[in-house]
C-alpha cells in the first residue's frame, strides 16, 4: 500500500475544460458538485482507500523566524499568489495506477451544465515515513 | 447498559477519591480505568449499587497504580486513614470538579478536554475524535491540563463564568466522530444546573436547548445548511423549546440578567414565531441592545444589523452595518443578505460570492456560493 496526495488548487493548475466560475453555476449543479465529491470519500472509505480529506481557506500568510527575542515576521495575506492550494484528498491505495485511476475519477465532478469540470489535480506519492524495504 | 447514566457518576465517584486523599490526577486516571472496566463488565453482569461499584473499582486502580509508585509507603499511610465510605457530598464534588476543569491557568482547548473527561467521562479516545485529532495528541493534551491544575486546591471556590464559557464552547463544536458534543454540552450544563443555583447557568442551558431544538431543521437531506427563515418549523423539537422557555421564564424573574439569558431570549422569540414572518424583530432588535451593552461585542452589533434589517427594513440595516469594521467575521455575508433584501441583486451576488471565500467552514462556504448562483441564474433568466 502506499499514500498520495490528491492537491486540488485555487489558481495554479493549467486550466480545466469546463472553467467556470462556480457563483456561475445554478444551485442545482453545486448541489450535484458537493454530492459528487461526498460520495466519491464515501466510497473510498468503503473500499478501505480513504485516510483524509480537508478543505483550505483561500487567505493565508507567510511566516519565517525572525531571530531570538523576536516575534515571527508575518507577510500577507497575498491576494494574487500564482499557486494557490484549495484542499487536499489523501488516498492509501495498492498501486500508483489506481492512484490516477482515483484522481481521474475526482477531477470528472461535475460543473457547470451538470458536465465534467475536467480539473487538473496534482498528484504526489507520500515518502515514507521508515524505510521498509531490505536494501542489503 | 446506560452509557450516559454511567458517565453521569463520573464527577461524584472523582471527588470522593478525592477527598479520600487521592490526587486529582492520579484519582482521574483510575476512574477513567473504572469506567472502561464498568463498560466490559456490566453487561454481562450489572451491579446493584452502580456507584458503589464504581467508588470500589476506582479506589482499587488507584491503590494498584501508587503501590507502584516510589512514594509507596507514604501514599500507604494515606490508605490506612481511610475514612468508612458514608454518604457522600455528591452536589459540591461535582460542583468543585467543574471549577477545576475550567480553572483559568488552563488554555480553552485543554479546559474543554479535561472537562469532558474528567466531568464527562468521556475516554480520550471519543474525545479526540470528536476533535479531529490523534489521540496520542489529545492524551497530552489531557495530562497537561491535569498538571498544570496539581497545585490547585479541591475545595478552592471557582468563577461560574469560566465553566459557561467552556461548555459554551463544547455546544459551539457541534457534532463530529461517534460523540454528540452539543447533547453532551447539554448534558453537562444540566448536571451544573443541578448543583448551583446561578440565573446565567439556566440561562446557557436554555439557550443550549432552544438552539439544539432546531438542529433536525438546520440541514437538509443533502447536508447543506437551511437558513432560520427557511426551516420547516414542523421538524423543531418542541419539548425541548417548551423546556428551554421554563428555564429562561424562572431565571429572567429573578432580575439578574446575563449574556446568556439575553441570548436565550432571542433564541426564544424565534421559537415562538409560528412562521418567518411573525418573529417579533423589534423586540429581538430591543434584546440585542441588552446585548450589545452586557457584552460590547462587534459580532453582537453584526446580528443586531440583521435584527434591524428586518424589523426596520433593509436600509436601515445597511446603516447599522455601516458603523462596523468590514473585517468582522460573516460580514460580508451580511451585507450580502441586506443588499439582496433592498432589491439590489447585483450587488448581493457579488458579496454573496466574496463572502463565500471568506466562510469559515463549508456548510457555510457551499451555502454563500449557493445564494450566489441563485441570484446570478436568476438575472439570466
Amino acid at each position: 500500500m502506499a499514500k498520495y496526495l490528491l492537491l486540488k488548487h485555487y489558481r495554479g493548475a493549467p486550466a480545466s475544460v469546463n472553467d467556470v466560475p462556480m457563483d456561475q453555476w445554478t444551485p442545482e449543479e453545486i448541489s450535484a458538485h458537493v454530492q459528487y465529491m461526498k460520495d466519491f470519500a464515501a466510497r473510498l472509505v468503503k473500499t478501505g482507500e480513504f485516510v483524509d480529506s480537508q478543505a483550505l481557506a483561500p487567505e493565508g500568510a507567510w511566516v519565517r523566524y525572525d531571530g531570538e527575542g523576536r516575534p515571527p515576521v508575518t507577510d500577507g495575506p497575498f491576494a494574487e499568489t500564482k499557486d494557490l492550494i484549495a484542499g487536499w484528498m489523501v488516498i492509501d491505495v495498492d498501486s500508483y495506477e489506481r492512484a490516477v485511476e482515483l484522481a481521474g475519477e475526482l477531477s470528472a465532478e461535475p460543473g457547470a451544465g451538470g458536465k465534467p469540470i475536467h480539473e487538473w489535480l496534482e498528484l504526489r506519492p507520500f515518502m515514507s515515513a521508515e524505510q521498509h524495504t531490505i536494501t542489503e | 447498559m446506560d452509557e450516559a447514566l454511567l458517565r453521569s457518576l463520573t464527577p461524584s465517584v472523582l471527588g470522593i477519591l478525592v477527598r479520600r486523599g487521592a490526587d486529582f490526577a492520579a484519582a482521574e486516571d483510575a476512574v477513567q480505568d473504572a469506567l472502561v472496566k464498568a463498560m466490559s463488565v456490566w453487561p454481562a453482569d450489572p451491579p446493584r449499587d452502580p456507584k458503589g461499584w464504581l467508588i470500589t473499582a476506582a479506589w482499587h486502580r488507584f491503590l494498584d497504580a501508587t503501590r507502584a509508585d516510589a512514594a509507596r509507603r507514604r501514599r500507604e499511610d494515606v490508605v490506612d486513614e481511610e475514612p468508612a465510605p458514608g454518604p457522600a457530598p455528591a452536589v459540591d464534588d461535582t460542583l468543585q470538579l467543574y471549577f477545576l476543569c475550567a480553572h483559568p491557568s488552563l488554555t480553552p482547548s485543554s479546559a474543554v478536554a479535561l472537562t469532558l473527561r474528567a466531568v464527562g467521562g468521556l475516554t480520550t479516545r471519543q474525545i479526540a475524535q470528536a476533535y479531529l485529532v490523534p489521540e496520542a495528541t489529545m492524551a497530552q493534551r489531557i495530562s497537561r491540563a491535569k498538571r498544570t491544575v496539581s497545585g490547585v486546591r479541591f475545595d478552592q471556590p471557582g468563577d461560574v463564568a469560566t465553566v459557561l464559557r467552556v461548555l459554551y464552547l463544547v455546544f459551539n463544536e457541534g457534532y463530529s466522530g461517534d460523540v454528540d458534543l452539543a447533547a453532551e454540552a447539554i448534558r453537562l450544563t444540566r448536571q451544573l444546573a443541578a448543583a448551583i443555583d446561578h440565573p446565567e447557568v439556566a440561562g446557557l442551558l436554555a439557550l443550549m436547548l432552544l438552539h439544539h431544538a432546531r438542529s433536525a431543521a438546520r440541514t437538509a437531506p443533502d447536508g447543506s445548511l437551511v437558513p432560520l427563515a427557511e426551516q420547516d418549523r414542523g421538524r423543531w423539537d418542541t419539548r425541548s423549546i417548551a423546556e428551554g422557555v421554563a428555564i429562561l421564564q424562572a431565571a429572567l424573574v429573578r432580575d439578574r440578567l446575563g449574556e446568556f439569558q439575553a441570548q436565550a431570549a432571542i433564541a426564544a422569540l424565534h421559537a415562538d414565531a409560528p412562521t418567518a414572518e411573525e418573529t417579533d424583530w423589534v423586540q429581538i432588535v430591543e434584546w440585542y441592545d441588552e446585548l450589545a451593552r452586557l457584552t460590547d461585542s462587534p459580532i453582537v452589533r453584526l446580528n443586531r444589523a440583521v435584527a434591524v434589517g428586518e424589523a426596520d427594513g433593509p436600509r436601515a440595516g445597511l446603516a447599522a452595518l455601516v458603523a462596523l469594521d468590514d473585517s468582522l467575521p460573516r460580514h460580508t455575508a451580511v451585507a450580502a443578505y441586506l443588499h439582496e433584501r433592498d432589491g439590489d441583486l447585483t450587488t448581493a451576488a457579488r458579496l454573496y460570492a466574496e463572502a463565500a471565500l471568506k466562510a469559515p467552514n463549508l456548510a457555510e462556504r457551499d451555502h454563500l456560493t449557493r445564494q450566489a448562483a441563485r441570484l446570478n441564474t436568476h438575472r439570466r433568466d
